[in-house]
């Protein structure tokens, strides 16, 4: 008798609740619009960590957009109160979890269009997880913003409703020799004699084809071209074939353990080429200042951001405060480039000012963001025929007394550059 | 090409080749005592190399003082493992041995992640740093030091299995169980030996290795499959087969790839084992099955 009471009192409740929530969705229907956008990420698995942070990046940008944010004036919705050209429309994060998983994120992609009918996707962190997302997107042409994928190929796809703020590993490399160009322009280093020593993963492998490509075109030198078993248990051979070639600089790319290895190796065997120019990955991993000490010294490494950034653009320093302020981290490469990639799509579905695809997406090819309305290391936002953001790129980091300075972009760097890098006997 | 390069690129070969050699001693002594392939025994490098770390890191210790605690730390674990798991699959079909050692395994990785964290360590400034200048050769000083302590080591082993009674009764084991038995030699106790005795090498092969290679729970994986490939060209079993396969791969894997290119490394050194497989198949050292 009491269960039936319950059980009555419960299917009671249930219809109250109902009703309810639509009589909320309702009046806050006709009070102003919500503006839904769908989000993949990583954010349980292995990458959860860095999920967390990201998304963390994501409610920060839209809590700017929808209420505003003071001490912030040059970056664009710091007003608060929506979209304006929406009648202030709010943005409404729907977020969705891909485990970093692309069949996970692929079903996940589709529920978002179907059943919550977002008005677009951002996403997702793991090149394959873009890549099976971005697919659902097109086949439903539902406009679709990544961030912070790396992998080249994402863009050469021939797709429609694809965009990516983030510049992708080919022109991460390419910026190595742009940087050589304006070393000898600018500073009067002239660099001729390169080496390539990368891993042979398909990361190490694509980067030696690349460097191989522009080396050549550019008319440098490539004194040798070395690939080596990632995770070796010597690294002998390599440097001594290193030392034979005499080149002025190695370009790199390695894992944490290889790069530690490497280092080690250079020293033991007493090699200092005038530079060693190294591809993120393990230069950047937090580990490998802290376990080489003095000996990391002088590299210097490719990165997307960094915090010391701030010294010159005084808008990454105000939005990292109030990331600080609310989530007790500061930005980091990937949740900088998440920011600015909602940040763009707003942009975007304002300037539409409609909620109807094919208007975002238009707005999306058309976009154009100064670089001074960002808090990236770039020219600006302007997406190509292929949906890729030709303003874009990398910058170099120097390890200085264990710590990274941005030394490229000049006209961004905190500090010049030192160059040639100490021989091993010639330093304290 | 100088003269220079090519001692240097042996010396370097020799010099890991013994480290290679040390891991495999202990490796082969478990099987040949046992019949049992340990695929855990990277794991014993892997707490060896913690081992001399967190006596270093805590109390300021070099690994080279701490050779001796580590190895009997490793001794204590080794036979340990034997008396709570091993024991139990003496008998039982390959393939559960198989299972259980390799479950140990990623057990051993899982407890060295949770409580010392995926980060990189390394042992900085031990007395060993550095580097000597013989001519135009350098060669660091913790190389040196970690091949020479794998050489004494090595040496050790040896004599204690030729030499005293102990060993003896351990090669007896290895040879035939029963008989063994009835001859009043403990094979219970030889089986807890041959494990304790495993282990420490390749905990001493960890504390060595510490002074110059980066230690991560999973670092046991990059010596594992070089160790069986070790103790298959030296003869399951040998110890002296062990000694010169293991120099025989480091030098090869060093020069192969200054010459032949670092991406064959690796694939130079099967060949080679393949090769050596195909004319011996009991391997170098081994003995020929009837």
């Amino acid at each position: 008798m009491l269960r039936l009471v319950f059980k009555r009192l419960k299917s009671v409740g249930r219809i109250c609740l109902t009703v309810g929530f639509c009589m909320t969705a309702y009046t806050a229907h006709a009070q102003q619009q919500e503006i839904k956008i769908g989000v993949i990420y990583p954010l349980s698995g292995a990458a959860a960590s860095t999920g967390a942070e990201m998304k963390d990046a994501l409610e920060l940008a839209a809590d700017i957009i929808n209420n505003g944010a003071k001490g912030v004036p040059n970056l664009p919705f710091s007003s608060g109160g929506g979209l304006p050209n929406l009648k202030g429309a709010k943005i409404k994060l729907i977020f969705a979890d891909s485990q970093g998983s692309p069949q996970v994120g692929a079903t996940e992609a589709e529920r978002l269009i179907t059943q919550e009918k977002v008005v677009a996707l951002v996403g997702a962190y793991f090149s394959n997880v873009t890549a099976t997302t971005s697919q659902v997107a097109e086949r439903y042409k539902v406009p679709y913003l990544n961030p912070e994928s790396s992998s080249a190929s994402l863009t050469q796809r021939g797709f429609k409703w694809f965009f990516r703020t983030t510049a992708h590993d080919d022109l991460f490399v390419s910026n190595f020799y742009e940087f050589f160009k304006e070393l000898q322009a600018k500073k009067g280093i002239k660099v001729s004699k390169l080496a390539t020593f990368n891993e042979n993963t398909l990361w190490g492998n694509e980067t030696t084809k690349l460097e191989t490509k522009l080396s050549g075109e550019r008319g440098y030198e490539l004194s040798k071209t070395i690939v080596y078993p990632a995770k070796s248990t010597q690294l002998t051979s390599e440097v001594q074939l290193l030392k034979a070639a005499a080149p002025q600089v190695v370009l790199q790319s390695s894992y944490l353990g290889d790069a530690i290895l490497s280092m080690k190796t250079y020293k033991e065997l007493g090699f200092t080429p005038d530079m060693i120019v190294a591809n993120d990955a393990g230069f950047i991993d937090t580990e490998f200042v802290k376990t080489l000490g003095k000996d990391a010294d002088f590299i210097i490494t490719r990165d997307v951001w960094s915090l010391d950034l701030a010294a010159k653009n005084p808008l990454i320093k105000q939005v990292n405060d109030l990331f600080n302020a609310r989530f007790k981290i500061n930005f980091t490469g990937n949740s900088s480039r998440t920011f600015t990639g909602l940040m763009t799509l707003a942009d975007a579905i304002n300037r539409a000012a409609s909620t109807d695809a094919e208007a975002i997406r238009k707005a999306l090819v058309e976009t154009d963001i100064p670089g001074n309305k960002l808090i990236m290391p770039w020219k600006g936002v302007k997406f190509d025929e292929h949906g890729q953001n030709t303003e874009s790129s990398g910058i170099l980091l120097q390890i200085i007394n264990g710590k990274y300075y941005t030394v490229w972009p000049f006209d961004m760097a905190t500090r010049d550059v030192v160059w040639p890098m100490p021989k091993w006997d010639q330093r304290k | 090409m100088s003269w220079e390069i090519l001692i240097q690129t042996l010396v370097s070969g020799l010099l890991l080749g013994l480290i290679y050699a040390l891991v495999a001693i202990g490796l082969t002594l478990i099987f040949g005592v046992m019949d049992i392939v340990n695929f855990a025994h990277g794991e014993f490098l892997m707490f060896g190399m913690y081992s001399s770390f967190w006596l270093f890191a805590l109390f300021a210790l070099d690994p080279i003082f701490t050779l001796p605690l580590t190895a009997l730390f490793l001794f204590g674990l080794g036979a340990l493992l034997y008396k709570l798991v091993i024991r139990k699959i003496t008998n039982a079909p390959m393939v559960s041995q198989i299972f259980t050692t390799f479950g140990l395994m990623i057990l051993f990785r899982g407890i060295a992640q949770f409580f010392w964290t995926a980060d990189f360590r390394t042992v900085e400034n031990s007395m060993v740093s550095g580097h000597v200048a013989l001519g135009g050769i350098q060669i660091g000083t913790p190389q040196l030091s970690a091949g020479l302590g794998a050489i004494i080591v090595t040496a050790v082993i040896y004599l204690f299995l030729t030499k005293t009674r102990l060993g003896a009764a351990l090669e007896a084991t290895a040879a035939d169980k029963e008989a063994a038995q009835l001859m009043g030699i403990d094979s219970q106790k030889m089986f807890a030996l041959a494990w304790g005795i495993g282990a420490a090498c390749a905990g001493v092969a960890g504390a060595l290795l510490s002074t110059f290679f980066p230690i991560f729970p999973e670092v046991g994986a990059n010596f594992i499959l070089i160790a069986f490939v070790v103790v298959n060209l030296g003869g399951f079993g040998s110890v002296v087969g062990a000694l010169i396969a293991g120099v025989l791969v480091g030098v090869i894997e060093v020069m192969g790839g200054f010459f032949l290119g670092p991406q064959y490394k690796m694939a130079i050194v099967l060949v080679l084992f393949l090769t050596v497989l195909m004319f011996r198949p009991q391997g170098l050292m081994g003995k020929a099955q009837a």
